[in-house]
């Protein structure tokens, strides 16, 4: 390292990051920072740089046999792709955080001054528009007291090796030197309704519509596929709600009423086959996630909750956008490798459209 | 509906059974119009949105002269590539539809050669056809206007005689009817002359917007085609001018809710000279918009304004209380107008190329270009012509009446035009002769019999659809002017028992209570934020739009006049549910989801 610039940092604020720091804060971390640049509200909170990884890592393993060892093995030999990066979980998870990297999260934490936090992985190839690592790296939610937090921050460094994780990078044959995580940590929220939506139909690509998906609490009973979500497609230009399906949302996450983490109970009765969301706040939502799609440029999938404590809270009226919270935002990568001919191209004259289209069979 | 579990399909014709009551019912309608054995291998479907009652049998020619101008300029004019025209059957006094498309390739490539000549001339040169259009449509409505009924009194006129004329009255008590015949059709050659070439550029324009945008709705690809500036809101404004009139005048106390048309014309004619300002209004209001007609123009029960003022006048009072408040706005065509163009805006940036905006940009032009003709056609065709079409033969139904053919005019509609001409015949033979007619001994009995048959035929409930379920529906008019597609089709195949289901013309949700119209005479009872259920939202209905929550009706697509001004109203409206208003009684408390396209009776 040149000693002459000043040390990257080991901790960063959200608030401070953009799209241009995925490779020291990874791509989670960056987009909380972009969504806060649109003007778009998250959850306050910093980011343990993969500067703090780095560090960690080399002390772990100062000549890079053990993440040499896995570069080398073969994608389809899971045994052995299980046994080695279990081997460097075990080492990341005993090993105490190198001094600075303590000191610093315990400043920022003081800092965020929050009784409970969500901690969550931030790899830097995660979220690129070429590959989605969605759902590799762990979150913890509801992590409460710094001891905790950082004890899950070695957890998210582990989760880099989890199993799937090695496969995933073996198979697309990317390379373990030079690996990046970064980790958030922010401030847990208590939604009332929580989900994801995309900024296109995942259904059938349609550009011009939003969808939807929620439940009731927090939105890990719907990635966990616990629930079958409420959907609700919205119309980007008219605002219409063009589809609409009640789930049946079988399970509850929420957090403990002493935010001393999160419990799974079964849903209660009353909220089951009740839509977690108005029509109003549906369109609320639709909204944000225009703002989101066109700060970035391209179609999104975003991770929202709506703030609230009572899940049987009635409608927001009156101040929706304010409750409106964004976890994530990553490239909606399904669609945009599919996008094909164009559907009509100019002709010589407006009428041979009718021609071209009528003259043959419908 | 087939619980054999073999290919779903709907009844097949041949299995329809008379409608208890009404066996005789073949006797009343041409012989052409009758199921063949062959018909049942093909798929139909009741037209209830032009025929949404049993049809007396003079107004089957409401569907032998279109169906004659439609399929003529669809398959022999333009020449279009993939569809032939359109075939109708009666059984049950109801008027089922089939399309003939063409599927051979070949056979719609040598079709789409003349078709693309043909077409290319009259999109390339639109408005001027459009301008010489309403020319040769005012001549024709002249022309109707003009044709007198002899009167065949005791004697003939001196003119014959001292200007050489040498032609007797009686000769034109058949020319004249024969003429009324003629001009209708020719009107409808002239209704369709454009229409399927306008219908034809929004069904181009509609696929492409549900190509790129697949979850588009037919209501929203509308709105962005949708005329603001449209003769058929003329009506309706002439009441919101003649309400301003009242009020101005000082006659407004006349106006009050459930007030006699007669009453009031007759009060504001004691009324001095503000009375008479009015009335001067009224009287140039009326002609033409007042020909409007409370129906489609498809029964000669569907009375125009001119005929019946309860319309109108079910409308006054309520705008009359809006000028006193200050509160009766004139349609915001500003704001309309600014909304059409930022939907239409922004669907154009979410397209995904330049290449796809130029192509968006051209359709889009071209239903705009059509978009005047065939929303203002209906005013000169189905309402100011038919309504005048209809007077006529009432007249010669008079003329019959005075002969004792008939016990009334309005009898005249319960003869076949064919058989109007016979029991003309026989009048023009008495009259020669100096006998009476033989035909009340002779008509009479079948009017009564006609009249008896029609009142069991309104119990009957026709199926939707008969006979197999199609592959695909070719014809540009069937989409768009009926709404039917392969989704409508399922749907009739299982029917759900809670929700009423048709298409979302309007979005939004309301609950109020049904108010079921099945004839527009009945326009009157409807009270201020019911939900209006009907067999077809007529334009001419637009007056009580402004009294009610929401409409619903059996039959209509997404271009239909209703869905464009319930539109504009913000009001919702689900078209298209094929039996809401068999389903529905008037009081119960309904749900209408124009989001969804469903209607739920809630208690």
């Amino acid at each position: 390292m040149d000693p002459a610039s000043a040390p990257p940092p080991l901790v960063r604020q959200i608030a401070d990051l953009g799209a241009a720091d995925v490779a020291s804060a990874g791509g989670k971390a960056a987009s909380l920072g972009e969504l806060t640049r649109a003007g778009l509200r998250v959850p306050a909170g910093y980011v343990v740089t993969a500067q703090a990884f780095a560090l960690a890592v080399a002390a772990l393993d100062r000549d890079g046999a053990l993440r040499g060892g896995i570069a080398r093995l073969p994608a389809e030999d899971l045994g052995a792709i299980g046994r080695a990066a279990a081997r460097v979980r075990a080492r990341i998870t005993a090993a105490p955080l190198p001094a600075d990297v303590a000191a610093e999260i315990t400043a920022a934490h003081d800092r965020l001054g929050a009784a409970a936090v969500a901690v969550r992985s931030s790899a830097t190839l995660e979220d690129s528009p070429e590959a989605s690592f969605a759902g590799l790296q762990d979150t913890y939610l509801g992590v409460r007291g710094l001891d905790a937090v950082l004890d899950r921050v070695r957890s998210c460094w582990a989760s880099l090796y989890n199993d799937e994780s090695v496969a995933y990078r073996r198979r697309l044959g990317l390379p373990e030197d030079g690996l990046g995580m970064g980790v958030v940590v922010q401030r847990m929220l208590s939604p009332r309704a929580a989900g994801v939506m995309f900024t296109r139909s995942p259904v059938s690509g349609d550009r011009s519509v939003v969808a939807i998906e929620g439940t009731w609490g927090l939105g890990s009973a719907l990635v966990a596929g616990e629930v079958t979500p409420d959907s609700f497609t919205v119309s980007k230009v008219t605002g219409e709600i063009t589809g609409r399906r009640v789930g049946a949302k079988l399970r509850l996450h929420s957090v403990m009423p002493n935010a001393a983490g999160v419990t799974a109970q079964a849903m209660p009765a009353g909220l089951r086959g009740r839509p977690c969301l108005t029509d109003d706040e549906a369109r609320t939502l639709a909204q944000v996630a225009r703002q989101v799609e066109e700060h970035f440029g391209f179609p999104q999938d975003i991770e929202w909750a709506l703030l609230g404590d009572d899940p049987a809270r009635p409608a927001l009226h009156g101040e929706p956008a304010d409750r409106v919270v964004l976890l994530q935002s990553r490239p909606e990568t399904v669609w945009a490798a599919r996008d094909s001919a164009p559907v009509a191209t100019p002709q010589p004259r407006a009428s041979d459209h009718i021609l071209s289209r009528l003259g043959k069979p419908l | 509906m087939d619980g054999n579990g073999s290919a779903p399909r709907f009844p097949l014709p041949s299995e329809i059974a008379d409608a208890p009551g009404a066996e005789g019912w073949r006797s009343m309608y041409p012989y052409f119009t009758r199921f063949q054995p062959e018909d049942d291998q093909r798929f139909w479907f009741y037209n209830s949105m032009h025929f949404p009652e049993p049809i007396p049998a003079f107004d089957t020619v409401t569907a032998e002269i279109p169906y004659s101008a439609i399929g003529a300029n669809t398959a022999r004019v333009f020449v279009f590539p993939t569809t032939l025209g359109i075939e109708h059957r009666i059984v049950n006094g109801r008027v089922y539809i089939t399309a003939l498309p063409v599927t051979d390739p070949e056979e719609i490539g040598r079709r789409a050669a003349i078709f693309g000549e043909r077409a290319a001339h009259y999109y390339e040169n639109w408005d001027a056809q459009y301008e010489g259009w309403k020319l040769r449509m005012r001549e024709l409505i002249r022309q109707i206007e003009a044709i007198t009924v002899p009167e065949l009194p005791e004697f003939e006129d001196r003119a014959v005689v001292f200007e050489s004329r040498g032609v007797a009255q009686n000769h034109y008590v058949r020319e004249n009817f024969h003429r009324c015949i003629d001009l209708f059709s020719k009107m409808w050659h002239h209704h369709t002359e454009m229409l399927m070439l306008g219908y034809g550029a929004y069904v181009v324009f509609f696929q492409f917007c549900q190509q790129a945008f697949p979850e588009i709705s037919d209501q929203t690809a509308a709105r962005m085609v949708a005329g603001i500036d449209v003769i058929m809101y003329r009506p309706d404004d002439e009441l919101r001018k003649l309400a301003r009139i009242a009020v101005q005048a000082g006659v407004d106390d006349l106006f009050t809710e459930g007030c006699s048309p007669e009453e009031v014309l007759a009060a504001l004619a004691g009324r001095g000279e503000a009375g008479q300002t009015w009335l001067a209004a009224f009287e140039q209001a009326r002609e033409p918009w007042f020909n409007v007609s409370t129906g489609d123009g498809f029964y000669h029960h569907h009375r125009s304004w001119a005929d019946d003022l309860t319309v109108p006048f079910t409308a006054l009072p309520r705008y009359v209380a809006q000028v006193r408040d200050g509160r009766l706005a004139d349609r915001p065509t500003e704001a309309l107008r600014a909304e059409r163009e930022r939907i239409a805006t922004e669907y154009r940036e979410l397209l995904a190329s330049e290449e796809e905006r130029g192509a968006f940009d051209q359709m889009l032009g071209l239903c705009r270009l059509v978009f005047p003709f065939v929303e203002d056609h209906k005013f000169y065709c189905e309402h100011w012509f038919t309504s005048q079409f209809f007077g006529k033969i009432r007249e010669f139904g008079g003329l019959l009446a005075r002969f004792g053919v008939l016990a009334e005019a309005e009898d005249v509609f319960q003869l076949h035009h064919t058989e109007i001409d016979q029991a003309l015949s026989d009048v023009m033979l008495a009259w020669a002769a100096g006998g009476p007619p033989l035909g009340a001994a002779h008509w009479r009995p079948i009017v009564a019999e006609r009249k008896r048959m029609l009142a069991a035929l309104h119990d009957w409930s026709p199926p939707p659809a008969l006979g197999p379920v199609p592959e695909a529906l070719n014809d540009p008019a069937v989409r768009m002017l009926w709404g039917i597609t392969q989704q409508t089709i399922e749907a009739w195949l299982r029917p759900d028992e809670d929700a009423i289901r048709g298409f979302g013309a309007s979005s939004g949700i309301v609950e109020g209570p049904a108010r079921v119209l099945t004839d527009v005479n009945q326009i009157g009872e409807v009270r201020d934020g019911e939900i209006l259920v009907c067999p077809v939202t007529a334009p001419s209905w637009a007056p009580v739009f402004g009294k009610i929550k929401a409409t619903v009706s059996d039959i209509g697509g997404s271009m239909s006049h209703a869905a464009i001004v319930a539109r504009e109203y913000g009001m919702p409206a689900v078209v298209g549910t094929g039996d809401a208003t068999k389903r529905i009684r008037t009081g119960q408390l309904v749900r209408v989801d124009g989001d969804r396209g469903t209607v739920h009776v809630i208690g």
